[in-house]
């Protein structure tokens, strides 16, 4: 057992002070700004993990006019609960990051897809909203912000699904290139990052990239935010240093019995008790966009697996053959194994289709089905067959 | 220019060009499902995918622009895996029963299963067959989801050429599907029957509604005498179906298997396309004189054609406002049928309850309207069957024609003689040039004034066209027209169609005469046509056309002898009124779903 603690973080939630952070923004220049986010090596805290000075710089860099800010807060993964808590608390610090990605990439209007559960919170986030356009007028800071509400699909927290449903059309993931910098929503150069990303924007703005850079590791600079579930007495969000060990991880909220955890939701990981030591969450090892779930041994993995492949067999939005035909395979393949209509032989044929779907598949959706099914298969191959 | 190369072998191409397209220039072929030249890209079937050296995934390369420097490798182990896979997954979810399927030898997808030889595949049949209906409501399209492969051509094509929106996708995941408004079926919705999605749908999903075995048991039947008529653009198509390049003429060829094939009477469509112009151009002239002369405010114009039942279908929904506007004729099909049963019967002394009028058509929308409750004014059916050009070319094969041997051979008579101007009905623009040749000619006395015959201005493949025409000297009964500007507008397409009408709506288009085609480039891009069409082959049958007209005679609709003589034994006069009680019609206010 490592004798290292992991390390509790307060900067997503920590109470700042905006109209600072605008002041100083509005007598920066553009460029200089990416340049101070591109100092931090912030990553994406969706789990993609793009750098987001390069985005915000390349979205900067586009000679159109009319460009957008997009928050994603579409948050519907499995297991992942963190930007609710955060637009909750502190919405002010989601839309003053917004209104810095806006004046780096110089864009007028931002959006918020917010997810259709969230609708609660709608009453909150707008008079809040109206404080923030009237301080945006004060610093003349020519910039607007408009919430839109997701309609219960899982794709459309993918980027350019989302576009689609804010252009009113169904919500189905375009080909890339052209890549959102270039033409994003309604064809606009289009800057579009998760919640928790913007909110670190401002943290940098406020006390400088090498503040962030303190913790962390080389490949994931900062903390992030997690939801923590499953099979644990300390349930919550939490923010942590990345960079961590799983081992690290599972001594803080493992409940003793922890034999597998699945990092990133549904399109994550899955790090059975033997690999705890040598995985590190993170972009170096399993990245996750805030979801750890524990299991501890009274789960079966079989379930585990069943439900995910349930969840995209529904969820995938279908155009594409491989995500689409693919989920219902990997489901009903494992059910026929299961049954033992089909021998142990067969998983190793699903796992090179789950590997065809992680190559040819349109986006990232049907991309990381494979993660949680070939690293499940692979650990719990007998709690699968038995 | 971007440098790339592809499979080991370099080359240089244009910005923007596809991986796809470039793969084509090293005479690689890239297998396709979902891409199809007419329509914009999807990259959803991915069956073309690629592997780019040092990619982490496969790249579509239909959707995919080339960039400086990839590497592409397009027959990989990876990329024969993955496409292996899609295939496979593809025929898990379809209903293969393709010996007993109408499109079999004729679907992509069996092509592709065929060239992967994914007979021994391993995945599980996901697909309850028993859960599917197959929709057979509509009279000219026959929808069975249970082939669909979700490629969404079909939704693309209702959409980007036709801006119907018949077609749409409906639920997702496991659950999507290809639906209408409400899953009604086709039938009860905005489809306009063209059929264009029929053309595209790579596999039997999407397929016309056959009469075969109703026409096989009608000429077989001998107390039926069996008629049959045969539309412009059948004859430069045809030949595709049955092995030709696209492009060549078949008229006598068609007219000699259609007499092997037991049709008593092998008739022309052409005939009555002069008919048509006859009528509408009388129309056209009688509607100006009321604007112009009675000053009669309510005179409907512009007037539109109505020779195609897709329009006329899509104007009853999208734009039911201008229906009065629509010439009451009624198109060279149900005009034909008409007559077959009146004045055919009666010169040939046959009891018209015998007659059985069967059309070739190049549209599936003719189908729909020879069920039109309104089209039996000769107290039956007017046209009791309609075929598309595929099921002729379906005939033709299942009675042994050795079509390509044939020699040619004439049409009958009566009502088999044609014009030039009858012929480029079945291109767009042909209608207003055939109206054109003969309108000028009643008003002024003299040739349209564009050399040889061709109103070019007219031709071409541009959406909407507008043209006119300054009539000047004019005989003394249409003085009133002297220095009108005849004003005339081309659409072709129906989303084209719509753009014209809210031209007109808005007053930015005012002319005096509309022509529209349901269809890209007219009937001879007709949903009835050999597939595949797309916009080379449309260029090539609509040159077929144009060579057809000038290879003619008579260029002229008035100079049809057979015209000349319906019109002196039959009809009497245009618009009297007998052409008022078997070739003009009504139109019906629909739903705009």
């Amino acid at each position: 057992m490592s004798d290292k603690h992991v390390k509790r973080v307060d900067l997503i939630f920590e109470k700042v002070e905006c109209r600072d952070v605008i002041e100083e923004i509005m007598k920066m220049d553009p460029d200089a700004i990416c340049q101070k986010v591109l100092e931090s090596d912030l990553k994406g805290r969706g789990g993609a993990g793009f750098p987001t000075g390069l985005k915000w710089r390349y979205t900067f860099q586009e000679k159109e006019p009319v460009k957008y800010i997009v928050c994603n807060a579409d948050e519907g993964e499995p297991g992942t609960f963190k930007d609710r808590e955060i637009l909750d608390q502190v919405p002010e610090k989601v839309f003053c990051g917004m209104a810095i990605a806006g004046r780096a990439v110089g864009a007028k209007n931002g959006y918020v897809y917010l997810r259709g559960e969230y609708k609660f919170m709608i009453p909150k986030l707008n008079a809040q909203l109206d404080t923030f356009h009237k301080m945006m007028d004060e610093f003349n800071h020519n910039f607007r912000i408009h919430i839109r509400l997701g309609s219960g699909a899982y794709i459309c927290g993918e980027e350019s699904a989302l576009f689609e449903s804010i252009e009113g059309k169904r919500g189905e993931p375009r080909n890339k290139p052209p890549y959102p910098t270039a033409s994003g929503l309604f064809g606009k150069p289009t800057t579009i990052n998760n919640v928790e990303t913007l909110v670190h924007t401002v943290m940098i703005m406020l006390y400088g990239a090498s503040h962030f850079k303190e913790l962390g590791t080389k490949d994931s600079r900062g903390s992030k935010v997690f939801s923590v579930s499953g099979d644990t007495p300390k349930a919550g969000i939490f923010e942590l240093e990345l960079g961590m060990s799983v081992d690290e991880f599972v001594d803080e909220f493992g409940d003793g019995d922890t034999k597998a955890v699945q990092v990133g939701g549904a399109s994550g990981f899955c790090v059975p008790r033997k690999k705890f030591d040598e995985t590190i969450i993170g972009f170096e090892g399993v990245p996750t966009g805030g979801s750890m779930k524990l299991f501890n041994s009274t789960r079966s993995m079989y379930n585990v697996l069943h439900n995910y492949l349930d969840f995209f067999t529904e969820e995938s939005c279908g155009q594409c053959t491989p995500c689409r035909v693919g989920c219902q395979q990997l489901l009903k393949g494992v059910e026929a194994v299961k049954r033992g209509d089909k021998n142990s032989k067969y998983l190793d044929e699903l796992v090179k289709l789950a590997k065809t779907m992680k190559r040819a598949s349109k986006c990232g959706l049907g991309q990381s089905v494979g993660n949680a099914f070939g690293s499940i298969v692979e650990n719990f191959k007998e709690e699968i067959i038995y | 220019m971007i440098k790339l190369s592809i499979n080991g072998m370099l080359l240089k191409v244009d910005e923007g060009t596809t991986i796809l397209e470039a793969a084509k220039k090293l005479n690689f072929r890239i297998p396709t499902l979902c891409h199809h030249d007419d329509l914009c890209v999807a990259g959803n079937c991915r069956v073309c995918v690629v592997e780019q050296l040092g990619g982490k995934s496969l790249l579509s390369a239909c959707a995919t622009p080339v960039s400086e420097g990839m590497q592409i490798l397009t027959n990989s182990l990876k990329v024969r895996s993955a496409r292996k896979h899609v295939i496979e997954l593809l025929l898990s979810e379809h209903n293969a029963d393709c010996t007993k399927c109408y499109k079999n030898g004729k679907c992509e997808l069996q092509d592709l299963s065929n060239e992967f030889c994914v007979g021994d595949h391993l995945l599980l049949d996901l697909i309850n067959i028993k859960d599917y209906t197959i929709d057979r409501f509509s009279p000219s399209i026959q929808k069975d989801d249970s082939k669909c492969i979700r490629c969404q051509r079909c939704v693309r094509t209702c959409e980007q050429l036709q801006g119907v929106n018949a077609l749409t996708v409906a639920h997702k995941g496991e659950h999507q599907k290809i639906s209408t408004f409400e899953d009604l079926s086709m039938a009860e919705v905005i489809c306009t029957n063209c059929g264009q999605c029929v053309n595209r749908c790579p596999t039997g999903a999407l397929v016309e509604r056959t009469y075969l075995d109703e026409v096989w048991d009608a000429i077989l039947d001998p107390s039926k005498h069996v008629v049959v008529q045969t539309a412009p653009a059948v004859r430069v198509g045809l030949g595709e179906e049955l092995g030709l390049e696209p492009g060549q003429r078949v008229t006598g060829r068609m007219v000699s298997a259609l007499k092997r094939l037991g049709f008593d009477s092998v008739l022309d469509t052409d005939f009555t396309a002069d008919l048509t112009i006859m009528e509408e151009g009388t129309e056209l002239l009688t509607r100006l004189k009321q604007a112009l002369v009675d000053k009669d405010p309510t005179v409907a114009l512009p007037m539109t054609t109505s020779c195609s039942p897709g329009w006329i279908k899509f104007i009853e929904h999208a734009f039911p406002e201008y229906l009065s506007n629509v010439s009451t004729c009624k198109s060279p099909q149900q005009m034909f049928g008409a007559l077959a049963k009146t004045y055919y019967a009666q010169v040939r002394k046959i009891d018209p309850k015998d007659v059985v009028s069967v059309s070739i058509m190049p549209c599936t929308a003719k189908k729909y309207e020879a069920n039109r409750p309104e089209m039996r004014s000769s107290g039956y059916k007017d046209v009791d069957y309609v075929l598309t050009t595929r099921e002729l070319a379906r005939m033709i094969k299942q009675a042994g024609v050795d079509f390509n041997k044939l020699n040619e051979d004439k049409y009958d008579s009566i009502m088999g003689a044609s014009s030039g101007a009858a012929v480029i009905f079945g291109a767009t623009g042909g209608v207003m040039e055939a109206a054109l040749r003969t309108a000028y000619e009643l008003i002024t006395g003299r040739e349209v004034p564009f050399e040889g015959l061709n109103i070019t201005p007219v031709r071409g493949m541009e959406g909407v066209r507008q043209a006119s025409v300054l009539l000047e000297d004019c005989k003394e009964e249409w003085s009133f027209l002297n220095g009108v500007e005849l004003k005339c507008a081309v659409a072709h397409g129906l989303v084209n169609a719509r753009a014209l009408m809210d031209g007109v709506k808005s007053g930015e288009i005012n002319v005096h005469f509309i022509e529209v085609m349901a269809c890209p480039g007219g009937c001879l891009g007709g949903g009835g046509q050999p597939i595949p069409t797309n916009e080379k082959i449309r260029k090539k049958r609509t040159e077929a056309i144009y060579a057809e007209d000038m290879s003619m005679e008579i260029r002229k609709s008035h100079e049809n002898p057979e015209v000349v003589g319906i019109y002196k034994e039959f009809l009497g006069e245009p618009l009297g009124h007998k052409s008022h009680e078997l070739l003009h019609t009504h139109y019906t206010r629909r739903a705009r779903y």
